[in-house]
C-alpha cells in the first residue's frame, strides 16, 4: 500500500503539479493576456463604488 | 471547560441583544444598502486589530521580562502569570490576534474595493469578525486556566477548534459571495493571496486537530495521529501557517495596500501571478525543516530542506515586485513614513525569507535548532515583515475610512517607525548573539571529550541579551502605543486630519509626474 502510493505520488503527482505549474506560468506570461493584466494592476489605483459597471 | 461555557455564554447573549437594538434602531432603514461598501466592520476591525497588538507586544514583553529578571518578575503566588502561560498567550495574541484581525479586517476592505461589490451574506461578516473574536477569548483564557493541548500554535483544545471551524467556513462563504457578485472581470492578485490564506489555513487547522475527546464536558482530548506522524502533521501545519497566515495573507496586504498609497501600479501583475502560484506549490512541502535529526525518515527531512531553499526564489521576486513598486516615486521613502514602514517591511521579509532557507539546511540547523537563534528569526519575520505591513495597513486604512486627507500626525508616525525599528534591531541583533553563543556552548567538548559547559552556564551567558532585548521589544509596544493614539485622533479628525473630508482616498496631492 505504502509502496503504491508513494510510487503514483512520485511519478503521476509530480508530472501533475509540474504540468499544473506550467499552466500557471503560461497564463502569466501570454502575449494576449498582456492587455488584460495591464488593466488589472490598475484595480486598486480607482476607488469606484459598487454602483460601477 | 465550565468557566469556558459560561464565557461564550454571556458573549453570545449580550451579542444577542446588541443584534436586537441594531434592528430596533433602523426604522425601515436598508441596512444592507448594495450602493455602498461596507465601512463600519473594517472600522471596528481596525480599532480591534490595534488593541490586540498592544495586548500581544505588551505580553510579550512581559515574557522577555521574566527572562531577564526571573527574580522580580517570577509571581509565584500567581501561576496564571507563569511563563510557560504566557508565553503561548504571547504568541497567539500576536499572531492569531493582532495578525489575524488585522487580515480578516483588512481582506473586507480589499476584497470590496477591488470587486466593487458590497460584502457579501448580510450579517454574515459580523459572525464572522465576532465569532473570530470570541474564539481569541476563549483560546487566551484558556491557556491562562491551563487549557491546551501543547501544539505550537495549535494550543486551543477541540471545542475551541470545533468553533473555529465553524467561523472560518463562514469566513470563506463571504470572500467567495463577494467575489462572485463582482463587478470587474478579472479577480485583483490581493483576492488570490487573502483566497489562498483562507482556504489553506482551513485545510490546516482541520487536519492538525483531528483529536478524540475524553468527554464531551471536559476539555481534555487526544491527538488521532502519534509518535512521528503527529509530530510530521503538527510541523506541516506550524510552517505552512507561517507561510499561508503570516505570508500569503500579509502579501495579499502589499499588494493592495503599497500600490494604492503610492498611487502607481504594481511593478509588474505577471511577475505577482508567478509569484503567486510559486509559493503556493513550493511552501506547502517546507514542513519537515522543523524536523531535522529526528524520528522522521531522513528522505522526509532532505524534501523539507529542498523545498526550503527553493522558496527562496518566489519569495524574493514577491520582495522585488513589492519594491520596484515605488519606480518612479522613490521620494515618497523620504516623504511618507507611511510608505517607508511598508518598504522595511519588506526588506525584513527579504532578510527573514533568505535566512529562512539557510536554517532550513540540517548542518546549519544542527547550530541553530533550539537556541535563540530561531527566536531572532521569527521575530526579524514577525515585528519587522508582519507588525510593519500591518502597521501600514492600519495607517492607511484609518486615513481612508475616516476619510481624511492625512494622518494626525507625520510626525508621530517617524517617531513610531524609529522606535519599532531600532527596537527590532536591539531585539534581533540581541537574539542572534545569544543563539549562536549558546549554539556554540551546547557543542562544544573539553579534551577528554565531556561537554565544555553545564547548562546553567549557556543560561547565565545570556543573560545580558536577554535585558537588551526587553529593552528593543519595550520600544516596540512604545511605538506602537503612539501609534494607537495617533489613529485615534486620525479617526476623531484633529490636527493634520483636521483639514475637512476628502472624497478620493488617494492621496491626491505629492504625485511625481507618471
Amino acid at each position: 500500500m505504502y509502496e503504491t502510493l508513494s510510487r503514483f505520488a512520485q511519478t503521476w503527482g509530480f508530472g501533475f503539479f509540474m504540468l499544473m505549474f506550467a499552466v500557471a506560468v503560461a497564463y502569466a506570461l501570454w502575449p494576449s493576456n498582456k492587455s488584460k493584466f495591464q488593466a488589472a494592476a490598475r484595480v486598486p489605483l480607482d476607488e469606484g463604488d459598487p454602483t460601477d459597471e | 471547560m465550565e468557566a469556558h461555557a459560561w464565557i461564550f455564554f454571556t458573549l453570545t447573549v449580550a451579542a444577542l441583544a446588541v443584534l436586537v437594538l441594531w434592528a430596533g434602531s433602523l426604522k425601515g432603514r436598508d441596512p444592507f444598502d448594495q450602493t455602498v461598501y461596507d465601512d463600519t466592520i473594517v472600522k471596528v476591525g481596525v480599532g480591534v486589530s490595534m488593541f490586540w497588538g498592544i495586548v500581544g507586544f505588551l505580553v510579550g514583553l512581559i515574557v522577555a521580562l521574566q527572562l531577564a529578571f526571573p527574580n522580580i518578575f517570577y509571581f509565584d503566588q500567581i501561576g496564571w502569570l507563569n511563563f510557560g502561560r504566557i508565553r503561548p498567550l504571547h504568541t497567539s495574541a500576536v499572531i492569531f490576534a493582532f495578525g489575524g484581525n488585522v487580515l480578516i479586517s483588512t481582506s473586507f476592505y480589499v476584497v470590496q474595493r477591488t470587486n466593487r461589490a458590497r460584502l457579501a451574506g448580510g450579517l454574515w461578516p459580523w459572525f464572522v469578525f465576532l465569532g473570530y473574536n470570541m474564539f481569541i477569548v476563549l483560546a487566551a483564557t484558556g491557556y491562562l486556566m491551563g487549557v491546551t493541548q501543547s501544539k505550537e500554535y495549535a494550543e486551543p483544545e477541540w471545542y475551541i477548534d470545533l468553533w473555529l471551524t465553524i467561523v472560518w467556513v463562514a469566513y470563506l462563504l463571504v470572500f467567495l459571495g463577494t467575489i462572485w457578485k463582482r463587478k470587474e472581470s478579472h479577480i485583483y492578485v490581493a483576492n488570490w493571496f487573502y483566497l489562498s490564506f483562507i482556504v489553506t489555513i482551513a485545510m490546516l487547522h482541520i487536519v492538525n486537530n483531528l483529536t478524540i475527546p475524553v468527554s464531551l464536558t471536559g476539555s481534555k482530548s487526544y491527538q488521532l495521529f502519534g509518535g512521528v506522524q503527529d509530530a510530521l502533521t503538527q510541523w506541516w501545519y506550524g510552517h505552512n501557517a507561517v507561510g499561508f497566515f503570516l505570508t500569503t495573507g500579509f502579501l495579499a496586504i502589499m499588494y493592495y495596500f503599497i500600490p494604492k498609497r503610492v498611487n502607481r501600479p504594481v511593478y509588474s501583475y505577471r511577475l505577482s501571478i508567478v509569484h503567486f502560484w510559486s509559493l503556493i506549490f513550493i511552501y506547502i512541502w517546507a514542513g519537515p525543516h522543523h524536523l531535522h535529526y529526528t524520528a522522521l525518515p531522513q528522505w522526509a527531512q532532505t524534501l523539507g530542506m529542498t523545498f526550503s531553499v527553493m522558496l527562496w526564489m518566489p519569495s524574493w521576486g514577491g520582495m522585488i515586485n513589492g519594491v520596484m513598486t515605488l519606480s518612479g516615486a522613490w521620494d515618497r521613502l523620504r516623504t511618507d513614513p507611511v510608505v517607508r514602514m511598508m518598504v522595511v517591511a519588506l526588506a525584513f521579509y527579504g532578510m527573514s525569507t533568505f535566512e529562512g532557507p539557510l536554517m532550513s539546511v540540517r548542518t546549519v540547523n544542527s547550530l541553530s535548532h533550539y537556541t535563540e537563534w530561531g527566536i531572532a528569526h521569527v521575530h526579524s519575520g514577525s515585528m519587522g515583515w508582519v507588525g510593519f505591513i500591518s502597521f501600514g495597513a492600519l495607517y492607511c486604512s484609518t486615513q481612508w475610512l475616516w476619510k481624511r486627507k492625512s494622518l494626525y500626525s507625520l510626525a508621530l508616525v517617524e517617531w513610531h517607525f524609529w522606535l519599532a525599528t531600532l527596537g527590532i534591531l536591539f531585539y534581533i541583533v540581541a537574539m542572534y548573539f545569544a543563539g549562536i553563543l549558546e549554539g556554540l556552548m551546547w557543542r562544544a567538548y573539553n579534551e577528554y571529550g565531556f561537554l565544555e559547559y553545564s547548562f546553567i552556564e549557556t543560561v547565565e551567558a545570556k543573560h545580558v541579551s536577554y535585558v537588551i532585548r526587553a529593552v528593543g521589544g519595550g520600544m516596540f509596544l512604545t511605538g506602537a502605543l503612539i501609534m494607537a493614539y495617533n489613529l485615534i485622533r486620525t479617526a476623531l479628525g484633529h490636527g493634520e486630519a483636521a483639514e475637512g473630508e476628502v472624497t478620493s482616498s488617494a492621496p491626491a496631492a505629492l504625485q511625481p509626474a507618471e
